[in-house]
């Protein structure tokens, strides 16, 4: 296929780095309204208490105070509480336990950080000198923290409405199947392990600016989000009230999502409903130790798992049991992520024919826990990768062996656990990986290391995810209660310039180069004559938003739809103009053209004779030419591939260095080679940090240990090594684009690959398993209590 | 208040400011210098790196008395109009930059490393740029990015020489 100059498949650089390498980008707290007043938030120092009395005398003759906000507030204006998206049923068609989530905390606090006061003044100095002075009389309750303990009850309950902290007890697949597979197999893999809770440290703070125009009763929420008419429409329709036309969000620059500026919050809903409130706009920003106590966490699941082989080491079934926190309120999608994105990817790419997954939900006090980039599916993966590569050992295979072994290789494929992959190719990324890496040299490598006193060791991850969320009458029969289709509208101006009104929103993944890649392509004109508008309610008709590797799959196809109505209507107008039949008219390299002939007129006529109707057939079409479409996914699309990791552990210490990282991606068809690989090395360095560095650590008494960047071990330049990334390609059948998605790969496959590497660098120390993250101390630990065996 | 007197990028300011007031409130505050960003509260993260009489400072943690008589540089000052400095050109050139946050605190203290060490090799980069935390890119790009526009300024270097 030829590549267009800056079409699909050409690497073009981002329109959009312009205006951030000047300083010129414009995100939440760059803005500032007239009038502006400053919140900030007095939140629980404490993880569970019985809220006593709130003194604000002191508060309230505090400097430049201009109002406080406390629960009765909420509850006088009888608001609603923070929704949840997602309504899981557990077994026995119970569902799940859904406890209201109020703006401000009400007779409780059931986490650190979780807010109780809004003080609001007219500096941020003020506002936080103030809220120092308010006095809160905490009547400490037994803080719930380890999810085994919760369950057990007999102590706390995070929520009267869960006496045990069970929010759901959710299975999947086939546990007789399964049972049975059990029962006749070869030999059984079993590992207990723990996906560490992430904090996702977006580095831009999250924001938030409301105002209200009393003139036009309008609302305006500025706001750090991925998707800005998800929160107008949970924020107006389920907290306060408002009618979608009374209310505007718009998300300007954002920096950084990972699915935390997924969810609507709480401090949105405040300064929004405040504003009107003291009629003046109310701009909070988090600080990073405010975002590190009510940012919504990622991960944290405890899971048994056990796997059934053959005598030849095919896998013939896979038990699952995992308790997952949920924290100590239900964010926005927090129950989707452990059910319908981890129990439906356990499959992997594999032919297990039985599969049986058990879920139990847990509240405890601790931040909501919800999606984080990869979200269900990075937990999945690590189960699934690290038996294939435990089993491995074990069975005395290679760990590549056992995955060959075991490949789906005919496509469709049904698993067992509800989804069917339309293609892949599971081999190729496979050889792909290991041929970058030199598969076949890492004994070489490992004598060499061993040579000068560090262990090396080789891990091999093969992924699948499930991408493109979502059909909405698949993910409306499992609980959601949204559709999850996105809308684009496809603006031809007068003189042929496009301008596309995107639901999918762009905080870093560049949208406005590569979206305009497909239109520059599909309409035949120059990249320049585009542009990408996405992130604001009042001017984008609809939207989603962007999570879950959906933009280009599900985004980037409504706007394919919208542009193949353009060309439609096009041909209708050029057939007229040509004197030509509509069916005799094709459109190529940016011309409507009569077939067999070189009468022809180019878009830019196109668009202009439809904007000055004088010579046109105004009885069968209306003049202009926009088009809106709304795409609605046939399935999930299936990113795969293999990551292969080297690492090298200093034999003193313990230290892990990251020799070698390779990773080979089935992302299906490609609009922007660069910025695809970029997407997969920032999702490396997150997943690398969460096998070695990366812990959010609490307490027994509900502290976060780990809240700022002096604790919490955030991925710098000199952990991570440069990359070797790669891609094969079955574009994906069932988008027109036949592209997959990218964006949260690395962040799933990485993970196991880094530590089968350490657990295979430390085999002879008869190490089975390390739990994230592998930090040099329990390296030590493991090589310091066992004897190594005797040298091969 | 206390009144500083400085130069920000190539302009005379002076002001009246509180002494506990951080440079960086300062500059996105007072001088509506919005490209410093803000993205800890511990001085680890990089996002608010200036240069200060030439030489990088996290403004998070220098109060903007402190700059008094300084000759100070933010993102804005590096390049004018639509130019890009060689630096700025460098990330654009190797996709260093995905949401834009850290963008402006790397691409000072990249600088600010260039005009110390003209030819780094790739652990000299790493090691400098362990006081900026990005999220997004993996640190792979900007590695790059720092590699080219080495080579961009020494060419040019050699050119003027």
């Amino acid at each position: 296929m030829t590549v267009m100059e800056n079409g699909i498949g050409a690497s073009v650089k981002r329109r959009e780095d312009f205006r951030f390498l000047k300083g010129i980008g414009r995100y939440t707290d760059d803005m500032t309204m007239p009038g502006q007043t400053y919140c900030a938030f007095v939140r629980s120092p404490v993880a569970h208490a019985k809220l006593g009395k709130i003194d604000l005398t002191a508060a309230l003759k505090s400097p430049g105070v201009v109002q406080i906000f406390t629960a009765a507030d909420i509850e006088a204006d009888n608001l609603g509480g923070v929704p949840c998206g997602w309504l899981v049923t557990g077994r026995d068609n119970k569902p799940m336990v859904e406890p209201k989530h109020p703006i401000l905390a009400s007779g409780k606090v059931r986490h650190v950080g979780d807010p109780v006061v809004a003080v609001i003044a007219e500096t941020l100095a003020q506002a936080k000198d103030a809220a120092e002075k308010v006095s809160i009389d905490y009547q400490e309750l037994p803080a719930v923290i380890d999810m085994k303990a919760a369950l057990r009850g007999g102590g706390s309950a995070v929520h009267d409405e869960a006496p045990n902290n069970m929010c759901f007890d959710w299975e999947l697949g086939d546990k007789a199947a399964t049972e049975a597979a059990f029962a006749k197999a070869a030999h059984i893999c079993k590992i207990d392990l723990i996906n560490n809770r992430l904090v996702p440290n977006a580095m831009e703070p999250r924001a938030a600016i409301g105002a209200y125009d009393i003139g036009t009763d309008e609302h305006t929420l500025v706001t750090t989000s991925q998707n800005p008419h998800v929160i107008r429409l949970l924020m107006g329709a389920f907290v306060l009230n408002i009618p979608e036309h009374k209310l505007r969000v718009y998300s300007p620059d954002v920096g950084g999502g990972f699915g935390s500026k997924i969810y609507h919050y709480a401090e949105e809903a405040l300064v929004t409903w405040g504003a009107k409130k003291i009629g003046r706009p109310i701009k909070w920003v988090a600080d990073r130790s405010e975002s590190f106590v009510s940012d919504a966490h990622g991960r944290d699941h405890v899971t048994h798992a056990e796997m059934a082989f053959d005598k030849d080491g095919r896998a013939t079934g896979l038990k699952v049991d995992t308790l997952a926190n949920m924290g100590g309120y239900l964010s926005t999608f927090a129950p989707c992520v452990p059910t319908w994105l981890h129990g439906t990817l356990l499959a992997g790419q594999y032919t297990t024919p039985a599969i049986h997954v058990n879920v139990k939900a847990v509240f405890t006090n601790t931040v909501p826990v919800d999606a984080y980039r990869g979200a269900g599916r990075p937990e999945a993966t690590y189960v699934l990768e690290r038996l294939m590569s435990k089993a491995a050992a074990e069975l005395g295979l290679d760990q590549v062996e056992i995955r060959r072994k075991n490949f789906i290789r005919s496509f469709p494929y049904q698993t067992p656990v509800a989804v069917v992959y339309d293609t892949g190719d599971y081999e190729a990324s496979l050889n792909k990986a290991m041929e970058l890496a030199d598969y076949k040299g890492f004994e070489t490598r490992r004598a060499a290391s061993k040579s000068k006193g560090r262990l090396r060791g080789i891990g091999v991850a093969s992924y699948i995810e499930a991408c493109g969320i979502a059909p909405s009458s698949l993910v409306g029969a499992l609980g959601a209660r949204a559709g999850l289709y996105e809308a684009a509208t496809v603006r031809v101006n007068p003189t042929g310039s496009v301008t596309v009104l995107t639901g999918s929103h762009s905080h870093g993944q560049g949208h406005d180069t590569t979206f305009a890649q497909v239109v520059a392509e599909k309409l035949g004109i120059g990249i320049e004559q585009v542009d990408i508008v996405h992130g604001d309610t009042a001017k984008v008709p609809f939207g989603m938003g962007t999570y879950g590797s959906r933009s280009i799959a599900v985004g980037g196809t409504a706007m394919v739809n919208a542009l193949n109505k353009v060309i439609d209507k096009g041909r209708k107008i050029a057939a007229h103009l040509l004197e030509a039949s509509e069916a005799d008219i094709v459109f190529e390299g940016g011309a409507f053209q009569v077939k067999g002939t070189d009468r022809k007129k180019t878009f830019g006529e196109i668009a202009l004779t439809a904007y000055v109707p004088h010579k046109y057939p105004i009885d069968m079409i209306e003049p202009g030419l926009e088009e809106t479409a709304f795409y609605d996914p046939k399935n999930f699309t299936f990113p795969a591939g293999t990551y292969i990791c080297e690492v090298e552990i200093d034999a003193g210490t313990g230290q892990i260095e990251v020799a070698k990282f390779v990773a080979a991606d089935d992302f299906g068809n490609i609009i922007n080679p660069m910025i695809v690989e970029g997407q997969v090395h920032g999702g490396l360095a997150q997943g690398i940090g969460q096998a070695l560095l990366e812990n959010a650590v609490y307490d027994e008494h509900g502290q976060l240990k780990t809240g700022s960047y002096m604790d919490y071990c955030m991925p710098r330049a000199d952990d991570v090594p440069s990359f070797q990334v790669t891609t094969t390609n079955t574009p994906c059948t069932h988008n027109p684009l036949g592209v997959k998605g990218c964006g949260e790969a690395g962040a799933i496959g990485a993970p196991p690959a880094v530590i089968n590497a350490v657990c295979n660098a430390l085999r002879d120390y008869g190490a089975v398993h390390i739990d994230m993250p592998a930090t040099p101390e329990k390296v030590w630990r493991i090589m310091n209590s066992a004897m190594p065996k005797a040298a091969e | 208040m206390t009144q500083v007197s400085m130069d920000v990028n190539g302009k005379a300011i002076t002001a009246d400011v509180m002494p506990s007031t951080l440079l960086v409130d300062f500059l996105r505050r007072d001088l509506a210098l919005t490209g410093t960003h803000v993205g800890c509260d511990t001085s680890q993260c990089g996002a608010c790196v200036v240069h200060v009489n030439g030489a990088s400072v996290k403004s998070c943690t220098m109060l903007v008395v402190q700059t008094n008589g300084a000759k100070v540089t933010t993102i804005e000052g590096l390049s004018q109009g639509t130019a890009l400095h060689p630096v700025q050109a460098a990330f654009k050139e190797a996709h260093g930059l995905q949401c834009g946050f850290c963008t402006p605190g790397m691409v000072m203290s990249a600088t600010d490393l260039l005009s110390r060490n003209a030819n780094p090799s790739e652990a000299e980069i790493r090691d400098w740029l362990k006081g900026n935390i990005c999220r997004c890119t993996g640190y792979h790009n900007i590695v790059k990015a720092v590699q080219i526009a080495a080579n961009t300024l020494s060419t040019a270097k050699v050119a003027a020489e």
